[in-house]
């Protein structure tokens, strides 16, 4: 389950649009539109199936089950669900992709100092 | 070369996708290269494969991934020509897709791209790779032999080993058609051997390597 509880992040609901610089200090659900920029830092995007996103998105860790539209920079992992489809390159530690995920864009994945990367899925 | 233009009757896939595996003796050879150097830059042209992407990365490398066959199924791509024929516009093909700087990449993973891709498409693209490979540079692609028939499953190769391949049938919606009506992609032409030298005339060197599955693999150096 990826929804966010109550009270436990933001929820961008399927029928909100947004146009601009989205950051915060909690964790976000994205089910909307949201044209723009996304910085979350230590908090997780998910990004649901209902979601589009333009953006650049920098997070802690991104689930991705909607269509994304930018380049994404995770510092933990990014998770690709088999209805993703992400257009943009992804830059991350740890990243899994499902069966039928579409990706279109570059992988790069930064080493942790001292830590080995978590392989794709 | 040979064209398959007409449509044949198929059987029946099965209901689960099957995946078998092949040993790949371009692919060994490309991950001898992955292997001794660091850092290099790898274009993956098949269906986004978790896989493959796990092993490049793995080893310290770059993966960029562009579903070249799925993009040129693209109906906005379809257009009619002067004589009112459907045609695939080219010039709008290469404008959206592989566009990169010159002398980006280390590796080229075709696949089977060629075989499967519109006629049309298929020198530009090869020009294009040429273009944006680097010096010495390698490019693996699969040809098939003309032992095989219009109907020969397309398939998506996932990298599981140094030189192994697993397999599994690919499927798309043609152009025009609703998106849960998926096929695979049928064999367009067999290229021959001097097809295939023509086709790579401006790289460095080609290799053929021989299968048994009615494949040749093609390992070229840029």
């Amino acid at each position: 389950m990826d929804a966010p509880q109550t009270g436990e992040g933001a929820h961008i609901g399927k029928s909100v649009v947004i146009k601009g610089e989205l950051s915060g200090s909690e964790d976000l659900y994205v089910d909307g539109n949201v044209e723009g920029k996304i910085e979350l830092r230590n908090h997780s995007l998910t990004v649901g199936p209902n979601g589009n996103v333009k953006a650049d998105v920098s997070a802690k860790s991104v689930v991705i089950q909607g269509k994304l539209d930018g380049s994404v920079n995770a510092s933990d992992r990014v998770d690709l669900r088999k209805s993703a489809v992400v257009t943009g390159d992804v830059t991350t530690q740890r990243i899994a992709i499902e069966e039928g995920a579409f990706l279109r864009g570059k992988v790069d994945i930064q080493k942790e100092a001292g830590k080995a990367a978590g392989p794709a899925s | 070369m040979k064209f398959f233009r007409s449509s044949s009757n198929r059987t029946a896939a099965p209901a689960v996708p099957q995946k078998l595996t092949r040993r790949s003796s371009g692919m060994g050879e490309i991950s001898r290269l992955l292997n001794s150097e660091e850092g290099l830059c790898v274009l993956d042209l098949g269906s986004t494969s978790a896989s493959n992407i796990r092993f490049f990365t793995d080893k310290g490398h770059k993966n960029y991934s562009e579903d070249l066959l799925h993009s040129s199924l693209d109906a906005a791509l379809r257009i009619q020509d002067v004589a009112g024929n459907w045609v695939v516009d080219s010039k709008t093909f290469m404008e959206e897709n592989l566009v990169y700087e010159n002398a980006q990449f280390d590796v080229v993973l075709c696949w089977n791209l060629p075989d499967y891709m519109e006629e049309s498409l298929v020198k530009p693209t090869i020009d294009r790779l040429w273009s944006i490979m680097k010096p010495g540079g390698y490019l693996l692609t699969f040809f098939h032999t003309r032992d095989a028939g219009p109907d020969s499953i397309c398939y998506r190769y996932h990298v599981t080993g140094t030189d192994v391949l697993e397999m599994q049938e690919v499927k798309f919606a043609p152009p025009g058609r609703p998106a849960s009506d998926k096929r695979s992609p049928r064999l367009q032409r067999v290229f021959n051997n001097r097809h295939i030298e023509n086709l790579f005339r401006d790289f460095a060197s080609i290799k053929f390597f021989l299968a048994r599955d009615a494949i040749r693999e093609v390992l070229v150096v840029r």
